[in-house]
């Protein structure tokens, strides 16, 4: 089967500092994202997992090559076309889940539908469907800190797909949980929140959820080493 | 745009500590500047009170004069110049003084004196209690009824006490628009009563109150005054020359000037840095809200908003609070001499939102400066 090109990377470079100070931290960096993928990026501390994600997803500019989505380099969009394209089109789990404390969760995760212009009680009314996906309807009205680890991922979870976006994006999302409940998280994400019309990247250290990985991009000092699609044995 | 504000709304009013303590800050700060600028205009506009009082429309001093009772008294030519001046209508002297009543029960109490010129009355005040022309009766005062009535016994008509040695008799109870900055009584007789009474000086005219046929007449009166070597001012200007004196070249204005700087400033410390310490605790999540795809300006629309919101609500509670007390004090107090203007309301409200603006300032700077790719780094 022919299989759609989510995001695709072409020569991606990126350095901090100047002369004697400059760090590589992403180098001549290529490859694809597929629809209905989920794509892990590992590799050891410092290896440009991070670095490599912020710039696919629209948060650091690279220092040369490009990043292709819909037939358009968004590292060539004005900075407003380029929030567009963040809220649009891309999803974010943070390692922190960065929810607001103050906010309940049903308003956590409505936070993508207000900024993309929703009214409230609509934004709210759809948060509470996104939170009935990741079981979590009956705990709307509760601010994020009465919930449990998971639960605060599964809040965040729901707030990254929220805006319906074809790539979500998860940084380290098991890595503030214990192994059974990050396992049932990624369980969950493939069975429910991975589709035909969306790619799921992951950038984790746990080799636990390998079992789950479509594809697995290893890197080191800022290089891909490897890339393995569904060869991936436990 | 209503969503996203109403979220920073939300952020702001859930984190209840910070939020009781910016508004605390400024609440505070906005009270402390109310009662100073409105103590400051109380005092201002009962030092002109006489002024008001009297109401003529133009007034000859002595340019050396800065307030009413401390009068230089003019020669009498003067009034005969004034009144063959082009455009007056007519001139009449006026008389204040300070003299020593001794009351039934055998105390002292200083009083003013206003001596009306006894042929017009002109400058009388409006009377409550009695007939205007019972003024001509011997020995006859009327005694205006303001906040230091009562120190003369809440005397009523028939009234007898002793001025200078001197029998003296309530013919009447006048209501004036302003009352006395010095705490002193008023009463007000003939200007050939008063000066029977209060031991005078050569030249005996305080001030000439003038009517001029119209308006448009001032400005030649003034100039024909001044040829003379005096000064002719409106009620107006009169008003306002006693205000700046006080400003100017008591000290008062610069001391009240300075506790406003300082309440300024104490509001400003507060809620700046409880609002600085908001953003930063706030920090990671506004960049959360960018990488999520929040742009710039709306974020600063979030936080211009909040820092608004809560300065116009403590605005409101300083404003709130300082009439309250206010009216609380005139209740204990009659003296108390503070009035609220829309001059001090907008003082506060400009400094609070400078407040605003600065703290604002710091937090949209941060906010700004933080790059979503931060909060991947952790």
């Amino acid at each position: 089967m022919l299989r759609k090109v989510a995001i695709k990377a072409i020569g991606l470079n990126k350095w901090f500092g100047e002369d004697e100070t400059k760090t590589l931290a992403v180098s001549d960096v290529s490859f694809e994202a597929y629809h209905g993928e989920m794509l892990y990026i590992v590799g050891p501390s410092g290896s440009g997992k991070t670095t490599l994600l912020s710039i696919i997803s629209g948060l650091l500019k690279p220092n040369s090559g490009k990043v292709i989505v819909e037939s358009r380099n968004i590292w060539e969009m004005p900075p407003d076309d380029i929030a567009n394209f963040r809220l649009n089109k891309i999803g974010f789990v943070f390692q922190d889940f960065h929810l607001f404390p103050k906010l309940t969760t049903a308003e956590n995760v409505a936070i993508p539908l207000i900024l993309k212009r929703l009214n409230w009680d609509e934004a709210i009314k759809t948060a509470i469907d996104y939170l009935n996906i990741v079981g979590l309807k009956n705990k709307a009205d509760l601010p994020p800190l009465k919930l449990s680890g998971g639960e605060q991922q599964r809040v965040a979870i729901a707030r990254a797909i929220a805006a319906k976006p074809e790539i979500l994006i998860l940084d380290e999302p098991t890595a503030s949980l214990d192994g059974d409940t990050g396992r049932k998280i990624i369980e969950f994400v493939k069975q429910n929140v991975l589709n035909e019309t969306r790619c799921i990247i992951i950038v984790t250290h746990d080799s636990r959820i390998y079992e789950y990985a479509d594809a697995i991009m290893s890197m080191e000092d800022g290089k891909i080493i490897k890339i393995q699609r569904n060869t991936y044995e436990k | 745009m209503f969503g996203i504000l109403k979220v920073a709304l939300k952020l702001l009013v859930n984190d209840k500590g910070k939020f009781s303590a910016l508004l605390m800050g400024i609440t505070f700060a906005v009270f402390l500047m109310v009662m100073m600028t409105s103590m400051f205009s109380g005092i201002l506009a009962r030092a002109a009170s006489s002024v008001v009082n009297v109401g003529a429309k133009v007034w000859v001093l002595d340019p050396a004069v800065n307030n009413v009772s401390n009068s230089i008294p003019l020669p009498d030519y003067v009034l005969n110049s004034v009144r063959s001046i082009k455009g007056v209508e007519y001139a009449e002297p006026i008389y204040f003084g300070a003299a020593l009543a001794k009351l039934d029960n055998g105390t002292f109490q200083a009083v003013s004196i206003i001596g009306l010129d006894d042929g017009t009355l002109y400058g009388r005040p409006e009377l409550t209690e009695g007939n205007i022309e019972n003024i001509y009766a011997e020995n006859a005062f009327i005694v205006v009824q303001d906040a230091e009535f009562n120190k003369l016994g809440n005397p009523k008509i028939g009234t007898e006490f002793e001025i200078n040695d001197h029998r003296g008799r309530v013919v009447g109870i006048a209501k004036v628009a302003a009352s006395s900055l010095f705490g002193v009584p008023t009463l007000y007789t003939t200007y050939n009563r008063a000066l029977t009474y209060i031991p005078t000086t050569r030249f005996t005219n305080s001030f000439l109150l003038v009517e001029p046929k119209s308006d448009k007449d001032i400005p030649f009166i003034q100039h024909e005054v001044q040829r003379m070597g005096y000064q002719a001012l409106t009620n107006d200007q009169f008003i306002q020359k006693i205000s700046d004196f006080y400003k100017y070249q008591t000290g008062m204005g610069i001391n009240v000037l300075l506790m406003t700087i300082i309440s300024f400033i104490v509001g400003l410390s507060i809620s700046g840095q409880t609002f600085y310490t908001f953003i930063l605790e706030n920090l990671e999540k506004f960049g959360a809200l960018k990488a999520i795809g929040a742009k710039g300006r709306e974020l600063v629309s979030m936080i211009l908003f909040q820092a608004t919101f809560t300065s116009l609500l403590g605005y409101g509670f300083g404003v709130g609070l300082a009439t309250s007390l206010m009216i609380l004090a005139r209740l204990k107090l009659p003296d108390y001499a503070a009035q609220v203007t829309f001059y001090n309301l907008g003082l506060a409200f400009f400094m609070v939102m400078i407040i605003a603006g600065i703290s604002s300032y710091i937090g949209i700077r941060k906010v700004l400066q933080i790059q979503p790719f931060d909060i991947f780094r952790g």
